[in-house]
């Protein structure tokens, strides 16, 4: 089976280990994740803080090419560039004029008909029924499942999992062997954009995230967001400086943490990129 | 601007009611950053429900417009499910346009202004391009160069940029949608 594949500009790079755990989790279960051709950056954070209609023909042209090369459904990784695709996706339909605009601005056709699935979508969808015929080494951990904030707001627009105390990332963590445990943190914010430009501010977000996981004594901390995943992971010299002490709850993604619970090895998965490293993989 | 102007404008340019706000402040309980700010998010809105030229303009250079992460929690949360991001998002943009940017968020602003120049030119994010971007605009040379090391050894700073190939298409977007500013600013 084949379905679309938008990376987005952090897989190619920071996150590197997200792209590569993802793509082996789909051909893992005959699911080829085809790129959509010539793709842009969504803008991120930086189009839609200063300039409205950039920030929506940026995913607009994303969203064009799919169409183009006939994918009807893309799975879109980063949380990020999912809520972007999303937002300018729905923005585009409900409003006529900026259709026109855009479609003006692109000199492309746009229909604005392409399913977007975040990671946690694509898994339930394809994935989760066959899931506990493959695990083959349970992921017997204790987690805590963050999910940040962009998988589950604006919930108007995403219409994905609860608002205050989202499951489907704690269900598919239980279906692998793990226990997924209630925490208070599960949508607070990791301080996003902020890395470079305010990473006082990051270490702060971050470091309250990562010691109610440590306190609650998590073995690792699920995300499907590359940015909440290199704010909880890379800066970790920056929370441990602000929390002044040393936590070491490695930060995995849920595609890391399925792809180990199937058989996948910690080579593909990528599990040597991440900073904190993992004790039990 | 005249009095009676902006929250006419406001509605206009971004559905949003400012005058809808009762005040509960479960968006400034909620907010993220809302300690670091100037004013608090339920406070942006008490400010601008004067339509006080002095308030509107105070907001337009507070802090707060750019410390707003777009974490999506105040509109959650709202009780009239007022959309603050996407005010806050305008906002920013009128400050932009009439040079009111508060000093302390100019490295805010030069990293937004890195990262779109990056994209302009490529089409795609080029991290090492962003990070020295950032570095002439904001003068932090010294920035993350302990961090740079352990990205590269991991295999998560690749040298070369990924281009799209159709890069006049990106530059159109970028001019037709008014994002010509270039070099430091």
């Amino acid at each position: 089976m084949e379905i679309g594949f938008y990376p987005g500009c952090s897989l190619k790079g920071t996150s590197s280990e997200y792209a590569q755990s993802t793509l082996a989790l789909a051909k893992a279960f005959d699911i080829n994740l085809v790129e959509i051709e010539d793709w842009n950056c969504c803008g991120a954070t930086a189009a839609h803080n200063i300039n409205h209609e950039l920030a929506t023909a940026l995913p607009a042209r994303i969203l064009a090419l799919a169409e183009k090369q006939g994918l009807t459904e893309i799975v879109v990784p980063c949380a990020a560039c999912y809520n972007r695709l999303t937002v300018a996706q729905h923005e585009i339909n409900k409003n006529p004029e900026l259709k026109a605009r855009v479609a003006e601005i692109l000199q492309m056709p746009i229909e604005g008909k392409v399913q977007i699935l975040n990671v946690m979508q694509f898994i339930l969808k394809y994935i989760s029924d066959k899931i506990t015929d493959k695990v083959t080494k349970p992921f017997e951990h204790k987690v805590v499942c963050y999910y940040g904030c962009l998988l589950v707001r604006p919930h108007d627009i995403l219409q994905f999992d609860r608002l205050e105390d989202p499951q489907s990332m704690d269900d598919l963590m239980r279906k692998i062997g793990a226990t997924s445990m209630d925490w208070g943190y599960k949508t607070e914010c990791c301080g996003a954009g902020f890395s470079v430009s305010r990473t006082d501010i990051v270490a702060k977000l971050s470091g309250r995230i990562v010691k109610d996981a440590s306190d609650r004594g998590a073995e690792a901390i699920i995300v499907a967001c590359p940015m909440c995943q290199s704010n909880l992971d890379m800066r970790r010299p920056h929370i441990n400086s602000y929390l002044q002490t040393k936590i070491e709850t490695p930060v995995l993604y849920i595609t890391q943490a399925i792809g180990l619970a199937v058989g996948l090895d910690r080579d593909t998965l990528g599990l040597k990129k991440l900073f904190v490293a993992p004790s039990f993989a | 601007m005249e009095k009676q102007g902006y929250i006419t404008t406001i509605k206009g340019k971004t559905g949003v009611n400012v005058n809808r706000c009762y005040q509960c402040g479960k968006c400034s309980a909620g907010c993220a950053v809302a300690e670091d700010m100037d004013y608090p998010p339920s406070m942006v809105m008490r400010m601008l429900q004067t339509n006080d030229e002095d308030n509107y303009q105070s907001v337009l250079k507070s802090e707060s417009i750019w410390l707003c992460v777009s974490c999506q929690n105040c509109l959650t949360r709202c009780p009239m499910q007022i959309d603050i991001p996407s005010l806050m998002d305008y906002m920013r943009e009128k400050s932009l346009e009439q040079n009111s940017v508060n000093k302390k968020s100019k490295n805010i602003l030069s990293f937004h202004r890195a990262f779109l120049d990056s994209v302009r030119y490529t089409g795609r994010l080029y991290e090492i391009g962003l990070v020295a971007g950032y570095k002439v605009r904001s003068l932090k040379l010294l920035q993350d160069m302990n961090v740079a090391p352990g990205m590269f050894m991991k295999g998560k700073l690749p040298i070369l940029p990924e281009v799209v190939k159709d890069k006049k298409q990106i530059s159109n977007i970028f001019s037709k949608t008014g994002e010509v500013h270039s070099g430091p600013k």
